[in-house]
């Protein structure tokens, strides 16, 4: 009895202790994600107590003839593309400069993950003044140097500008200890070899490093194609006026923007869900393709 | 047996989390109640809790206060997924019409206080049915603000008689006014703060808005609409804006730094004004409003059902709603009363206030209350105004001309009401 009993546990024991995420996972992930699924095939408004109807494909027939959809679409990939690409250069950079010898290190290193553990509403706030028309810091700086002042918020290319930069003032520092991290587990021996070979460091950075890099850049690739296609506190606050269409004209409503316009303003729950359950599929299309590009960069760089 | 010890620890898991899910609640100990009431912007009520709790011992207030859409968004959401709204809900005019179509989810306030009120401000809140879902705080009422010291530095009038005469025959003496501000403006400041909230005033005075009595959206039909529009525009045009969105940062950032010389002015603004511009003290001024009355704005509590402590919060609301309280709220705050008999009491209607330069405002804004031509509300109105403040910002930025914005605002408002 006895003996059945430690064989049921080394048996039974893994599955429980693993027990608890795949609860929490389903409470809070699966069942949402399907719910939301089903809401999606209903006319389902959020005021008259959850009255709905099923409608089928309606509301995805809908969205993909909805200019207002795909105009969202574009800034989020806009945006995306202007606020990752930067970033993740400047991570790897910065990095790099951590990696070695400076003074007072170990704070720097912390120092980089600063701007992420700040509340994202205080950044956004904060870049928002800067970014002000009559009175930012920004547009002082470039009246100094002579040129005009930018109303940030009207112009579709310079609030993209604005809130990528947002986004990427939180996120390079948590990618540059991410790529630390695994700059540090580089057998020094590679280095060493390439010094003897007479290699310099631009050479021994991009011959070395960044290949040996290479699992960890696409990871950090496509979480960020992931965190980057569903910004919405970004664009919401940078409007200054919490109306969610992002600007006059929706020059900067990102897709997740718009869902939660369509959700909690327009009160459209089942249509709200359809732009959830699309997202989600061209984020799932967009992290695959990345996965595969950047797959490819770094072998090619071999 | 493997299959029993899972159930069991899956058991143990769910008991751990409901233990963690029922540790809220604002339950007090020792029978304590207390109330959560959940507002936008400035209702000042805070001494008035001081005064409700001593005199109600085991009862605690606890004001909680959002932006004003963020504010009725929320309410909206907790009214529909059946939890999280407080025991008392403050809903502003622009919202009303939305909550009384979802009357049921409120608890009826009865008729008792219907002689009191004026009557438009009881019958907005009054659902079909002939249910009452809430008590009106305060009404706009409407006039115009200035600084004296700014029409002085223009070559203008300052003298607030003058002023009033010089645009009393309506909006388009206003836009005169402007245009000669504008000749000769001050360095850095405008004539007003930006389209949407001029456009606000104007339409409010129409005798019909945006709604058609049956709920019917008569945006796109009703001239009155597209007559405003043009005003504003015009205005726009003529570079008397100082394009500032009103509730933004930057609009409050305005009135600190003196961008514009004259707003829209419900008795609401008075309150804004006295926050945001402290230095101007004295070099502010009220004007009548062009063409007589008018009414922007003004509020109500409600009551949700879904509230913990029903009983105790209707008597609240109904005592912070209650004469004495509205008629200490006007010279405290400048919130215009919703009870007309208090217009005539002395303390109200001789009522001057020194930061706008010993202006009469108790006279001004109770005859601009009660000159006021009610006008109906729909479901959407607050959306509707935002959408059509879009609009004109587009106009403002240079994005887009008068007709091709004012074609895509129509068809966003047909969008939202569809």
């Amino acid at each position: 009895m006895r003996a059945a009993l430690s064989r049921l546990d080394a048996k039974g024991s893994p599955y429980l202790y693993i027990v608890p995420f795949f609860l929490l996972f389903g409470v809070f992930g699966l069942w949402p994600l399907l719910y939301t699924g089903y809401v999606s095939f209903n006319d389902w408004d959020l005021l008259d107590a959850g009255e709905h109807t099923w409608v089928g494909l309606a509301n995805y027939r809908e969205l993909l003839g909805d200019a207002y959809f795909w105009n969202a679409l574009g800034n989020t990939l806009s945006i995306w593309v202007l606020s990752t690409v930067p970033q993740l250069l400047a991570a790897l950079w910065i990095a790099h400069l951590l990696n070695h010898r400076l003074r007072a290190r170990t704070s720097l290193r912390m120092g980089v993950l600063l701007p992420n553990i700040t509340s994202i509403v205080a950044v956004t706030i904060v870049f928002t003044q800067m970014f002000g028309r009559d009175f930012g810091m920004i547009n002082w700086l470039l009246g100094i140097v002579g040129a005009g002042p930018v109303d940030w918020q009207a112009n579709t290319w310079s609030s993209h500008l604005a809130i990528s930069l947002i986004v990427a003032w939180r996120w390079t520092g948590y990618n540059a200890l991410i790529y630390l991290a695994s700059m540090q587990a580089i057998p020094h021996d590679l280095y060493e070899a390439a010094d003897l070979d007479g290699a310099n460091q631009r050479q021994q950075f991009w011959r070395i490093t960044v290949p040996q890099l290479r699992p960890t850049i696409m990871f950090t690739a496509v979480i960020s194609t992931i965190g980057g296609l569903q910004i919405m506190a970004e664009p919401l606050l940078f409007a200054g006026t919490s109306t969610p269409t992002g600007g006059s004209d929706r020059q900067f409503q990102t897709a997740a923007l718009f869902m939660y316009e369509q959700g909690f303003r327009e009160f459209r729950f089942g249509y709200a869900s359809a732009i959830a359950w699309t997202l989600c599929l061209v984020i799932a299309v967009f992290a695959v393709a990345n996965f595969l590009l950047t797959r490819r960069i770094a072998n090619d760089e071999k | 047996m493997r299959f029993l010890r899972t159930v069991g620890a899956l058991a143990a898991a769910t008991m751990m989390l409901t233990a963690c899910g029922s540790g809220g609640g604002s339950e007090g100990g020792g029978g304590d109640i207390t109330l959560d009431v959940n507002l936008f912007g400035n209702f000042g009520y805070e001494q008035l809790y001081k005064e409700y709790e001593a005199a109600h011992p085991g009862i605690k207030i606890q004001e909680h206060t959002a932006a004003y859409n963020d504010h009725h968004r929320d309410l909206a959401t907790h009214l529909a997924t059946g939890s999280g709204a407080g025991d008392i809900e403050g809903v502003d005019t622009g919202f009303i019409a939305q909550m009384r179509e979802a009357g049921k989810q409120f608890v009826d306030l009865g008729t008792e206080r219907q002689a009191e009120y004026l009557p438009w401000k009881w019958q907005a809140s009054l659902t079909k049915e002939g249910q009452q879902i809430g008590y009106g705080t305060d009404v706009g009422g409407l006039a115009i603000c200035y600084r004296r010291d700014l029409f002085e530095k223009a070559g203008l009038p300052a003298d607030r008689d003058a002023v009033s005469a010089s645009w009393a025959a309506g909006w388009d003496k206003y836009l005169e006014v402007g245009a000669k501000y504008t000749a000769k403006a001050p360095a850095g400041t405008a004539f007003f703060d930006g389209g949407g909230a001029l456009y606000n005033a104007v339409i409010g005075q129409a005798p019909q808005g945006f709604y058609a009595p049956d709920n019917t959206v008569v945006v796109a039909s009703n001239p009155e609409v597209r007559k405003a529009w043009d005003l504003v525009v015009r205005a726009i045009q003529g570079n008397m804006s100082a394009k500032l969105v009103e509730s933004s940062p930057e609009w409050n950032n305005g009135f600190a730094k003196g961008q514009f010389a004259t707003i829209a002015c419900p008795a609401w603004m008075m309150a804004k004004i006295k926050d945001q511009a402290k230095s101007f003290a004295g070099k502010w001024d009220v004007a009548s409003v062009p063409g007589g009355g008018g009414n922007w704005g003004g509020s109500y509590l409600t009551v949700p059902k879904q509230g913990k402590h029903v009983e105790e919060a209707k008597k609240l609301a109904a005592w912070l709603t209650a004469p004495e309280q509205q008629a200490r709220n006007f010279t405290s705050q400048g919130l215009l009363p919703s009870i007309p008999a208090l217009y005539d009491k002395p303390e109200i209607a001789n009522y001057k206030d020194p930061f706008f330069n010993n202006a009469p405002v108790g006279k001004l804004f109770t005859t601009a209350a009660k000159e006021l031509e009610p006008q109906y509300q729909g479901p959407r109105t607050g959306d509707i105004q935002t959408t059509i403040r879009d609009g004109l910002i587009r106009v403002e930025q240079g994005k887009q001309g008068s007709e091709q914005s004012w074609t895509q605002t129509v068809s966003d408002i047909e969008r939202l009401t569809k």
